[in-house]
């Protein structure tokens, strides 16, 4: 396109880094993940790929675990991706060894972002396609959710989705995450498959879901358990219909 | 760079490795090294070899009396104040405690140099972490810093026994660490040439439900013993108090009119 893309240090006249924005782009063609920070539990919730008829499908994981209290999903280019996950597993352990307590997810968000903008900052690289939902508890117990995305940059959110359609879900969530959509931890997985529902087709068989509890490990949902919640949600959304054409009525 | 991984090449350090060989372990390049050691010098050696009588001889500061030991109502650093080189008193009030911050100390035996700059150089490392991590560091990690940078120079002649003392949101916390890079977490200890004399009187009067009042005097008592019959120790008594809000100075007194208190019968 412009000459200003191509190598990576290079700013355009504007001020902008076109690599980066290059980056966000391949991001925004990952399938959605959204994350939610609930009062004492986190969830993850991602958007499965339909896999090719041959293929296993247990190889294919969106969500993957740090340590054993922060987990990351992400958007965008899974082999790099693998890169960023494995990074951050040695950061973690190293730190537990020198510090001796676990990280704080602020810590290894920290150290994913400044890893992403080291990319965005020397000769011959090109920045990491992804975006990372980085979701755990602290040793003081308090539930955290980050973004990080190729630039770099990270922030902390109550709730937030990244990918595909990532625009529709955090309008949805916008309106729908208050404190009593999160009062319980079944509330808060519920916000998650509603909001995944919004953009996913063919309802729960294409979602994936994580949870951690505080003081538990990383826990994968099954299929079975995500069809259950799915259908709570549906005789919900049709009790709700119910009770509209009743008050119409009467 | 991500050519050099590409293309194979190997870095000067990475060829001096594989050419020179693992030697003494020296971890030349590590990261964090401050001094970058030329090879083939071995510098405890060369200090060995300093130490004949009749030659020239380099003393350096050592002996000391340091203790700590942790109770009910948090912990109790005391140390003595006499920095000596060779048989020369080089100086009687000697800063043996560096105040790292208002909830971390350390101490300082062996080679006064050495203990000066790595604890300093600890003290840096502290500001940074509560820079970057907006948290205070917690004594764990404060003392495991100090015992990688010993770590980096083992075998090099380096020679600090230190305690990192303070009191972090698991409690109060007392580490032990050397220059052989040995880190110890413990209720009690003691270091320096006068460290068994301070042994034998906090041993036999600890107990874990002291008072505060009956604590202080422990371990002036403790220090006051030591510099008694130690010749490399001495001065003042330095008493300092580690509390859950931070550590407080409690006294400075000369061991040579406490030892009057403690043994009347004996003068």
């Amino acid at each position: 396109m412009s000459i200003y893309d191509r190598a990576i240090t290079v700013f355009s006249p504007d001020g902008h880094l076109f690599q980066v924005e290059y980056a966000q782009e391949a991001v925004k063609k990952g399938s959605t993940a959204v994350g939610i920070r609930g009062k004492d539990i986190v969830v993850l919730g991602v958007e499965k790929k339909s896999v090719a008829k041959l293929q296993e499908e247990r190889t294919v994981r969106k969500i993957c675990a740090l340590d054993e209290h922060v987990c990351m999903a992400f958007a965008g280019l899974t082999a790099d991706a693998r890169i960023v996950i494995n990074r951050a597993r040695v950061e973690c352990q190293s730190h537990r060894l020198t510090v001796e307590d676990p990280v704080t997810v602020e810590y290894i968000t920290r150290h994913i972002a400044t890893l992403k903008q080291r990319y965005t900052q020397s000769n011959g690289r090109r920045p990491f396609g992804i975006s990372a939902l980085i979701v755990g508890f602290d040793y003081d117990g308090t539930p955290r959710l980050y973004q990080t995305d190729p630039s770099g940059t990270y922030h902390a959110w109550k709730a937030n989705a990244i990918g595909r359609s990532a625009k529709t879900v955090r309008e949805f969530l916008e309106k729908n995450y208050t404190d009593e959509a999160i009062a319980t931890d079944n509330e808060a997985i519920k916000l998650a498959i509603k909001a995944l529902l919004e953009v996913v087709q063919s309802g729960g068989k294409n979602i994936d879901l994580a949870v951690i509890r505080r003081n538990q490990p990383l826990k994968l949902l099954e299929s079975k358990e995500i069809e259950t919640l799915v259908a709570e949600i549906e005789k919900e959304k049709e009790d709700e219909v119910e009770k509209k054409k009743q008050k119409k009525s009467t | 760079m991500a050519l050099f991984d590409v293309s194979g090449y190997k870095s000067h350090s990475e060829l001096r490795g594989q050419i020179i060989g693992t030697g003494v372990g020296h971890f030349i390049d590590r990261p964090n090294q401050q001094f970058s050691v030329p090879v083939g010098v071995d510098p405890s050696g060369f200090l060995k070899s300093c130490s004949r009588e009749g030659g020239v001889s380099i003393d350096l500061n050592h002996g000391t009396t340091t203790l700590a030991f942790t109770f009910r109502h948090g912990v109790i650093v005391a140390v003595d104040s006499r920095a000596s080189a060779g048989s020369y008193i080089a100086s009687k009030e000697a800063n043996k405690v560096i105040e790292i911050n208002p909830y971390l100390l350390g101490t300082m035996s062996g080679s006064a140099a050495d203990c000066q700059y790595w604890e300093r150089l600890l003290a840096k490392e502290c500001r940074l972490y509560k820079l970057r991590n907006k948290q205070r560091i917690s004594v764990s990690a404060a003392s495991k810093l100090l015992c990688n940078m010993m770590l980096g120079y083992r075998g090099m002649g380096l020679s600090m026994g230190s305690m990192i003392v303070g009191w972090d949101n698991k409690g109060p916390g007392l580490y032990y660490v050397d220059d052989n890079a040995t880190r110890l977490s413990g209720r009690m200890f003691s270091t320096g040439c006068g460290s068994s004399y301070a042994y034998g009187v906090i041993d036999s009067g600890y107990r874990e439900d002291m008072t505060v009042e009956e604590a202080y005097e422990l371990g002036r008592r403790g220090i006051t013993h030591a510099t008694h019959r130690d010749a490399y120790s001495g001065g003042v008594v330095n008493l300092y108090h580690m509390q859950e809000d931070g550590w407080i100075k409690v006294c400075k007194e000369d061991v040579s009119e406490l030892i009057h208190r403690y043994r009347k019968g004996m003068f």
